[in-house]
């Protein structure tokens, strides 16, 4: 009998005849339903029941397709007749499950026509745990029948793995994003309108140019690419100012600044807002100091493009200057020396060759910062003030009083199309160029110091800058502990004990503060979307590096397409996704942790794939010799290998998700409440005292569980500094 | 000793290779028997990896059938083959001791702990390791790293051995001596194994039969001895040890010789199947005389350059046929540059080679 099949087979039936066919409870895990008139109630019954009992006619030629199966339970997997039948069956049951579940909602037949051709049927739900279990079973039937035809060696576990990987990727990114599109060509109807269409796209909202000559604001689009594109220029010199303090200037401490690099893992990317509003809004420490000793009245500057301009950069400038360090350190010292020998004096060496040989490394980060600043919700929200970008005015078409969906949509598409052209211009063109600098061999040799004019200017700049990053985080710890900036500077505890507060009652402690709900929320979310994130990223990078397959390319870009999808653009695409069978899933926990893993999945992915490409690719081609196959092979040789990475991954993605705010913010619901959205909620009210003593819990917390990896990971006698450096790297890229 | 030898015979039938465009291995066919030590050779890229690989399973041919025995493993995966390879990298896990490395291919084929450990303990026995089970690998020397892997193939009691440039990372003084235990192992146990290097004089020591390739193709199959003295062409002439290759004339064949003419020395040599008309002469510079005065049948020449290097002179003397490289045992008795030269061969010495 074929091991595999029967399981598979077996997990299918359970899914069909066992498990509640429908979705039934919003806990992760609940089994209610065993006691609430399992198996005859109709929200909680099996497929089978449904079938036999209330009239979903419909699931019954799912079971057909396991038929299908069974003849070959004891077939030998070389036979054609095994490889056709699995995927006849595979491929059959998945599309016959998608088409029942798109054309069958919850009002009964989607579509008119097809009422009229096979009449009225009973309406359904969204799937639940037995549909998922059928679902996972025709699929892993699927991957079997192709492995059986040789696909990929014939190895049933990578044969699985690229299936599964592929089947996530479609429903959690490709899905919902095709949603949007769909939408953006819909009325708020539902009906088709492609002239609606174009008058969204072309309004003079987004792509308005009037603010050239007369005193109005400027299309949405023209505000976000402006702030985008300086950002990028920005945060590029910036990062290059301090990489080449820290790598080439002789200053002792130039290591210290590499601290800077962890700043953007830890941090929410509003809290910098938050903190320039108190030191420099109309009630600021610093406009109120400003007004009381010169003179100089109080004004909203902060608030519009130069303050977020502002703001990302502060929050930007340690991921440009994280690329730029491995730029700046991957050029050969030994091409420097040759100039040097060649008797090209400190400027000219600088000027022709390493600058030079930087150029790809600057166009990388300038994009990163572009992408960043697009993608960014939390700063252009808090600071914005009239000054719209696309990720805000996204937030309140959909959200505000006008609830259009539809325009909503339009905006998305505008904002993807921005950095998706980014991402593939990154990819293609100098994405490769510059790794190729970075993963050179070992080179001996000194880097030549810069030289002097050059070195005074980067202190100029970098100096005061440090001096404000160190305000701002001061700001951002102990600001909590003042009752009102600007009016009254007294020492307080109040927002701590409104937030935090824990009282004694009758039934022990009781968890009075404010926060405290949506901070569990949030640990438990993050604390569960943490190991799939990063199985699903090492996974992935497992594929990408260790295995050769047809479709290799496109697989990887798929993959690295979550990458380029701004989190608000996620946030509405899963909205309208999700909201309806045949997956339904707003306003659940499962829906965040969904959301989470496919948006910090890249974090896994590039800290799997720097560890994975410093194993020797022999050592896996040992193993296999050595008659382990594939999974084996994984559990045994590479994941004790890659340790240090899994760490990092797991640590990141669970950082990412406590500071990720743009998508979170559409999906939070009262039962699931994320702290940053909670935070963002106080902002919105003027309560910043409370706003930042929650921001400083949580940016502690999250430094502490930064801190314990490092710890582990510089203990371990294999651990490996790439792997770590490739972590963090990843962990403050993606957004 | 409780490692045995399940040695089985490996057979290509045209097999090919193609990673894209880049033909690696083409149309290669060749029979290996069982028990036996032979050693693919060639320079880099010629697809000698590739054709090793393409034994382990890790590669799939693209063209060809493969046979381990009588089996037909041509779409089997590596894990599903009965062979087991020493890596050039030795690939030792290096979170295993050295008794988990050796005993690894044992546990995931589902031996019982108690006999993958006695079985492990036997093999590295068999290397000389007998007391290091309990070290990391990290903690041992290259040699005994080399050592270990070897170990570890040879406890699965596999029916081919697979050795890639095995050893590459040892000192010249090392590889001697376990290139020597290799070949002692392998004639002991009965083993079959291939072998891959691009070191000749490696090859040439080790080998029941060499196969030469180039350029994905094979060039020649023979014994060390067949190969040396008597190449089929001058890729193998040139590539096994040094050769001079010069261009002659074949006047005339009878039988089995050939009456051969380079200037002004006629030559009776072996046909080796060429044609009367052009042909070339593939001379090992040890064949080659060189004398002062004149003497019969001998070329002249000038004297290039004299090069001492302690156990052997070389010399290098320009003549109407194109340059000739002479190694001479004979360091006292010196011919000095730019003296005119006398260049005679010995018997046996030049060997027919097809021209090019």
């Amino acid at each position: 009998m074929n091991k595999f099949v029967a399981l598979w087979l077996a997990v299918g039936l359970i899914g069909f005849f066992v498990l509640p066919w429908y979705t039934t409870d919003d806990a992760f895990v609940s089994f209610t339903w065993l006691r609430d008139g399992w198996p005859l109630d109709a929200d909680y019954a099996p497929a089978i029941i449904q079938i036999f009992a209330h009239g979903k006619i419909w699931l019954a030629p799912l079971i057909l397709f396991f038929a299908a199966v069974v003849p070959v339970l004891r077939g030998n997997p070389s036979d054609r007749l095994f490889a056709a039948t699995l995927t006849f069956a595979g491929a059959g049951g998945l599309v016959f499950l998608l088409l029942q579940g798109f054309t069958i909602g919850i009002a009964g037949w989607e579509y008119a026509s097809l009422e009229a051709l096979f009449g009225p049927v009973e309406r359904q739900f969204g799937m639940g745990a037995g549909a998922v279990l059928v679902a996972a079973a025709f699929l892993f039937l699927l991957t079997q029948g192709f492995a059986a035809r040789g696909y990929v060696g014939g190895d049933l576990f990578v044969a699985g793995s690229i299936g599964l990987i592929i089947a996530l990727i479609t429903a959690f990114v490709f899905f919902p994003v095709s949603r949007i599109l769909v939408s953006a060509f819909q009325d708020n109807q539902g009906v088709y309108a492609f002239s609606l269409f174009a008058e969204k796209i072309s309004d003079s909202k987004i792509w308005g140019l009037r603010c050239l000559s007369e005193n109005v604001s400027c299309g949405v689009a023209w505000n976000s690419l402006m702030l985008a594109v300086s950002v990028g220029i920005g945060s590029t010199l910036l990062g290059l100012a301090f990489a080449l303090v820290t790598t080439r200037a002789r200053l002792k401490m130039g290591k210290a600044f590499r601290v800077l690099t962890v700043l953007p893992i830890i941090t929410p990317p509003f809290v910098i807002g938050l903190a320039m509003i108190l030191l420099f809004g109309r009630a600021g420490v610093v406009t109120q100091f400003m007004a009381s000793t010169f003179d100089i009245p109080p004004t909203r500057w902060i608030y519009g493009f130069t303050g977020i301009w502002l703001a990302q950069m502060l929050a930007f400038t340690p991921i440009a200057f994280l690329v730029l360090i491995g730029v700046v350190e991957g050029v050969s010292p030994s091409m420097e020396e040759a100039a040097q020998t060649l008797r090209a004096d400190a400027w000219t060496t600088f000027s022709t060759v390493s600058f030079p040989l930087m150029r790809p490394g600057l166009a990388n980060a300038f994009l990163l910062g572009f992408i960043e600043s697009m993608a960014d919700f939390g700063n252009p929200f808090v600071l914005g003030g009239n000054y719209g970008v696309l990720s805000t005015e996204i937030f309140f078409a959909i959200v505000g009083a006008q609830n259009d969906q539809g325009g909503a949509a339009v905006l998305a598409i505008v904002l993807l199309a921005f950095t998706l052209t980014a991402f593939y211009v990154q990819r293609r063109w100098v994405g490769k160029k510059s790794y190729v600098t970075v993963t050179g061999k070992g080179d001996a040799g000194l880097h030549a110091m810069l030289p002097k004019r050059l070195t005074w200017l980067i202190f100029a700049i970098v100096i005061p800058w440090t001096f404000m990053m160190l305000v701002i985080y001061c700001m951002v710890m102990f600001g909590g502990f003042v009752e009102t900036w600007g009016r009254d500077h007294s020492f307080t505890m109040r927002h701590y004990a409104d937030a935090f507060s824990v009282t004694t009652g009758e039934h022990g402690l009781i968890w009075s503060g404010a926060a405290w709900n949506s901070f569990w929320t949030t640990i438990s979310i993050s604390a569960i979307a943490a190991p799939l994130t990063a199985g699903l990223g090492l996974l992935t990078a497992y594929l990408l590096v260790r295995q050769r397959f047809a479709g290799r390319e496109a697989f990887e870009f798929g993959t690295m397409l979550s990458f380029a999808i701004p989190g608000t653009v996620i946030g509405i695409s899963y909205i309208l996704a999700f909201n309806i069978p045949p997956l339904e899933l707003t306003g659940t926990g499962i829906i965040l942790i969904i959301c989470f893993m496919f948006r910090n999945m890249p974090v896994g992915l590039r800290a799997g794939v720097a560890a994975m490409s410093q194993l020797d690719k022999n050592l896996d081609e040992a193993s296999l010799t050595l008659g382990a196959n594939s999974f084996t092979t994984v559990r045994n040789v590479i994941l004790p290998l890659l340790r240090p990475a899994i760490a990092a991954a797991l640590v990141f993605s669970f950082v990412r998700a406590i500071t990720s705010v743009s998508a979170v913010i559409f999906l939070v619901s009262a039962d699931y409440h994320m702290a940053t959205a909670y935070i963002i909620g106080r902002v919105e009210n003027g309560d910043y005292g409370l706003a930042i003593a929650y921001s400083s819990v949580l940016i502690l917390v999250m430094l502490a569980a930064v801190s314990l990896v490092q710890l582990v990971i510089s203990r371990r006698k294999l651990g490996r500094r790439t792997a770590v450096a490739g972590a963090e790297q990843a962990g403050a890229v993606a957004t | 000793m409780t490692i045995k030898s399940n040695a089985a015979s490996v057979r290509f039938d045209a097999v090919t290779k193609a990673f894209g465009d880049v033909v690696a291995v083409d149309q290669i066919s060749l029979l290996i028997e069982p028990g036996k030590l032979v050693t693919l050779l060639g320079p880099s890229g010629c697809g000698k990896t590739t054709t090793l690989r393409l034994i382990a399973g890790l590669e799939m041919a693209t063209g060809g059938q493969i046979f381990i025995g009588d089996r037909d493993v041509t779409k089997l995966p590596a894990t599903d083959r009965d062979v087991a390879m020493v890596f050039q990298s030795y690939a030792l896990f290096p979170h295993m001791t050295v008794g988990e490395n050796v005993a690894y291919g044992l546990k995931v084929s589902g031996v019982k702990k108690p006999d993958a450990q006695a079985r492990s303990q036997d093999a590295l026995n068999l290397v000389g390791l007998a007391d290091l089970g309990d070290r990391m690998p990290s903690e041992l020397s290259g040699g005994q790293q080399q050592r270990v892997a070897v170990a570890r193939a040879l406890v699965l009691e596999p029916q081919v051995l697979l050795f890639d440039e095995p050893l590459s990372n040892l000192d010249a003084k090392l590889r001697r001596r376990v290139r020597e235990e290799i070949r002692e192992i392998q004639q002991n146990l009965g083993l079959t194994v291939i072998y891959v290097t691009h070191d000749q004089e490696e090859a040439l020591a080790v080998s029941d039969d060499i196969v030469v390739m180039n350029n994905a193709v094979i060039a020649q199959i023979g014994t060390p001895r067949e190969l040396y003295e008597v190449p089929s062409d001058a890729f193998v002439a040139d590539f096994i040890g040094e050769a001079n290759i010069l261009d002659c004339e074949i006047e005339s064949v009878a039988g089995d010789m050939a009456q051969v003419r380079l200037g002004d020395i006629v030559m009776q040599l072996p046909a080796l199947n060429l044609a009367p008309g052009p042909a070339q002469l593939a001379i090992r510079p040890r064949r080659v005389d060189l004398h002062a005065e004149a003497v019969a049948e001998t070329l002249p020449g000038t004297l290039l350059k004299a090069t001492y290097v302690g156990t052997h002179m070389e010399y290098r003397i320009e003549t109407a046929h194109g340059e000739i490289f002479a190694i001479s045992g004979d360091v006292d008795d010196l011919h000095h540059a730019n003296s005119e030269i006398r260049v005679g061969f010995r018997d046996p010495g030049p060997v027919l080679i097809p021209a090019a």
